[in-house]
C-alpha cells in the first residue's frame, strides 16, 4: 500500500511537469491552431540558459547561480524573447497557413534551435547543481516526499491557478477565450489578433522556462534535445486530453504521467525496457473509446 | 414588457464616427465572377429608424449587408457612412465605427458564458474589463437575459441564443446595427417579442436598425421605410403603406404577373 502511494506521488509529480508543458503546448493549439513541437525545445534554451556558454564537460552556472528570485524571472523572460522571437520571424508570416504548414514550420523551428544550443554549448550532456537541497526527503507518515514533488506539484498548481485567473478575470484573458473560440469573429469584434497571439506565446514562454528549472533541478543534467521527450509527451497529453481544451491539456497531462509511472512501477521487469510502447498503446485503446479526447472541446470539431 | 435600459455608470469608448447620421450604399454593384448580385442599388438608413430590407431567397439581402458592414468588397460603388468614404475599411473598422452586425448563424462563442459573449466585444472594443463587464450588464438587464448570464451561451434556447446576438453587436451603442433575419425560426409568438425589442432600438441607443426579414407583416409593423430587392435590383422604396400596395412588390412575392 505505501509502496503504491509512493508511486503515486511519483506520477502525480511526473504528471504536474507534463500538465505544465502540456498547457504551453495547448494554449498556443486553441488560439492557432498550431501544434508547437519547438516548446520541448523551448525549455532547453531555459536549462542552457542557467550556465556559461562553453562547450566544456562540467558546466559552470551562469544565471543559475543568481539568488533565485532574479534567476526565475530572468529565465522565464529569456524564454518569452526566444518564443515571441518564434512567433515574429517564423509564424507571423504564416499567419494564414493550414495547420500541418503550421506544425512543419514547428519543427524547423526546433531543429534551429536545438542545432543552435549544440554550436554554442558542444553536443554532450552537461551535469549541472542547481539546488541539491530539494531532493532532501520529507517523511509524510510512513511516505518519504522528494521535496521537489511537493515544489513541482504547488508550482502547477499556482501556475494553473494564475493561468485561470487570467483568462477568466482580465480583458485580455477574455479575449483570448474568444479568440481560441472563433478566432476571425473575435477579430470582427475587435479583439487585436497579434496582440493576443502575442500573449499566448509569452504565456507558453513563461511556462517553458518554469519547466526548464523544475526540470534541471529533478534530473541534474542538460542536453541539447532534452525537451523533445517532454514535447511528444505533453503532444501525446493534449490529445488524450482533447485538442483545443486547457482542462484537458492538464487532465491528459497528468493521465500520461500516470500510466508512465505505474507501467514503471508494475511491469514485469524485463518488459520495462518497453515501457514507452506500452503508454502509447494505452494512448492508443484510450482514443479509440474517446476519440475527441478526456475533456472534449466543443469549438474545436464544430468549426465551420 | 421591454424592460427600461439602465445606462451604466461606466465609460463608453471613444470611437471614430460614432456621431454619423447615415449609413449609405451609392449606386451599388457586386458581381460574383461576372454574376451580378446586387445591381445598382441605392438606400440610406438614417439613425433614428428601422429601415426594412425584403425581398425573396436570392434576392441580395445577405451580400447587401455583407457590403454595408465591409465582409464583402463592392465591384463598383460605394458604402458612405456618415458622408465619409468606406473604401478599403475591413469589417472589424466598420465596428470600430459604429457599424454592427448579427450574423444568420449566430457566431457565438458557446463555451463562454452569456455575459462574456458580450464584454468581450465591449473589451475589443477598448473598454477596461471592468467597464466592459457593466456595459454587458446593462444591456443584457433590457434585452432580458439577465438572469441568464452565467449560462454558457451554447447551452441557451435558440430564441435566447438570438437575444444574445443582438445584445453582443448593440454593446457600446453603435451608430447602426444590421439585423440579418434575427427571427428566423421563432414562433409568431416569440417573433412578435423580439420585434417589440428592435423597434425600440432607435429610441433607446440612438442606433439605427436595418431589419432584413421575411416575415412580410412583422417588418411592415415595425419599419418606418421598407426598401425591396429582387434579382438583386431595387424594386420599391416606401412607406410599409406605400409597398403594400406596390404592384412589383406583390408580383415578386406573390408570383402574380403584374
Amino acid at each position: 500500500m505505501i509502496q503504491f502511494l509512493q508511486n503515486l506521488i511519483d506520477a502525480i509529480a511526473l504528471g504536474s511537469i507534463y500538465a505544465l508543458v502540456a498547457l504551453g503546448v495547448g494554449l498556443l493549439f486553441g488560439i492557432l491552431r498550431l501544434i508547437n513541437f519547438a516548446h520541448g525545445d523551448f525549455i532547453t534554451i531555459g536549462a542552457y540558459a542557467l550556465i556559461v556558454p562553453s562547450a566544456d564537460v562540467t558546466a559552470r552556472l551562469l544565471i543559475g547561480g543568481w539568488p533565485w528570485p532574479v534567476m526565475i524571472p530572468m529565465i522565464c523572460l529569456i524564454v518569452v524573447i526566444v518564443a515571441l522571437l518564434a512567433d515574429a520571424l517564423v509564424f507571423r508570416p504564416l499567419r494564414r497557413a493550414t495547420s500541418p504548414t503550421l506544425m512543419i514550420a514547428s519543427f524547423a523551428v526546433s531543429y534551429i534551435i536545438q542545432n543552435g544550443v549544440l554550436m554554442a554549448y558542444g553536443s554532450r550532456p552537461k551535469a549541472v547543481d542547481l539546488w541539491s537541497g530539494a531532493n532532501t526527503q520529507v517523511l509524510i507518515g510512513d511516505l518519504r516526499v522528494p521535496m521537489l514533488q511537493l515544489i513541482t506539484l504547488a508550482v502547477t498548481l499556482v501556475l494553473m491557478t494564475a493561468l485561470t485567473l487570467f483568462l477568466k478575470r482580465t480583458a485580455y484573458g477574455v479575449q483570448m477565450r474568444a479568440a481560441a473560440e472563433d478566432f476571425r469573429m473575435a477579430q470582427y469584434l475587435g479583439v487585436r489578433g497579434n496582440v493576443v497571439i502575442g500573449i499566448a506565446f509569452a504565456i507558453s514562454g513563461i511556462l517553458a522556462g518554469v519547466v526548464s528549472l523544475l526540470y534541471t533541478t529533478q534530473s541534474g543534467s542538460l542536453s541539447h534535445t532534452m525537451g523533445v521527450p517532454l514535447a511528444l509527451f505533453a503532444f501525446v497529453a493534449v490529445v488524450v486530453g482533447g485538442m483545443g481544451s486547457l482542462v484537458g491539456a492538464v487532465v491528459g497531462g497528468f493521465a500520461i504521467g500516470l500510466i508512465v509511472t505505474m507501467l514503471q512501477a508494475y511491469l514485469p521487469p524485463e518488459l520495462r525496457a518497453f515501457r514507452d510502447a506500452f503508454a502509447f498503446g494505452f494512448v492508443i485503446l484510450m482514443l479509440l473509446v474517446r476519440p475527441a479526447g478526456l475533456v472534449p472541446a466543443r469549438s474545436t470539431f464544430e468549426r465551420v | 414588457m421591454i424592460e427600461p435600459y439602465v445606462e451604466p455608470a461606466a465609460p463608453g469608448v471613444d470611437r471614430g464616427l460614432t456621431n454619423a447620421s447615415e449609413l449609405a450604399a451609392d449606386k451599388l454593384v457586386v458581381r460574383f465572377q461576372g454574376l451580378a448580385a446586387i445591381s445598382d442599388v441605392s438606400l440610406k438608413v438614417q439613425r433614428h429608424e428601422v429601415f426594412g430590407l425584403i425581398g425573396p431567397n436570392g434576392a441580395g439581402k445577405t451580400t447587401l449587408v455583407n457590403c454595408l458592414t465591409g465582409f464583402q468588397r463592392p465591384t463598383e460603388g460605394r458604402i458612405i457612412l456618415g458622408g465619409g468614404d468606406t473604401a478599403g475599411w475591413s469589417a472589424s473598422r466598420f465596428r470600430e465605427q459604429g457599424v454592427a452586425r448579427t450574423f444568420q448563424a449566430g457566431r457565438l462563442f458557446k463555451d463562454m458564458t452569456v455575459m462574456e459573449n458580450v464584454e468581450v466585444t465591449a473589451a475589443g472594443l477598448g473598454a477596461s474589463l471592468r467597464s466592459a463587464r457593466k456595459h454587458a450588464k446593462a444591456m443584457l438587464g433590457w434585452i432580458g437575459l439577465a438572469d441568464k448570464a452565467a449560462l454558457h451561451a451554447g447551452a441557451l434556447a435558440y430564441t435566447d441564443q438570438r437575444r444574445l446576438g443582438i445584445a453582443r453587436a448593440l454593446v457600446l451603442s453603435p451608430a447602426f446595427i444590421l439585423l440579418d433575419e434575427p427571427a428566423a425560426g421563432m414562433s409568431d409568438a416569440e417573433c412578435e417579442d423580439l420585434m417589440e425589442l428592435v423597434a425600440s432600438i432607435p429610441r433607446t441607443f440612438t442606433c439605427g436598425v436595418l431589419l432584413i426579414e421575411h416575415n412580410m407583416r412583422v417588418v411592415m409593423g415595425i419599419s418606418q421605410r421598407i426598401h425591396v430587392l429582387d434579382g438583386g435590383r431595387t424594386i420599391a422604396e416606401g412607406t410599409p403603406d406605400e409597398i403594400q400596395r406596390h404592384e412589383a412588390v406583390l408580383a415578386a412575392y406573390l408570383g402574380m404577373e403584374a
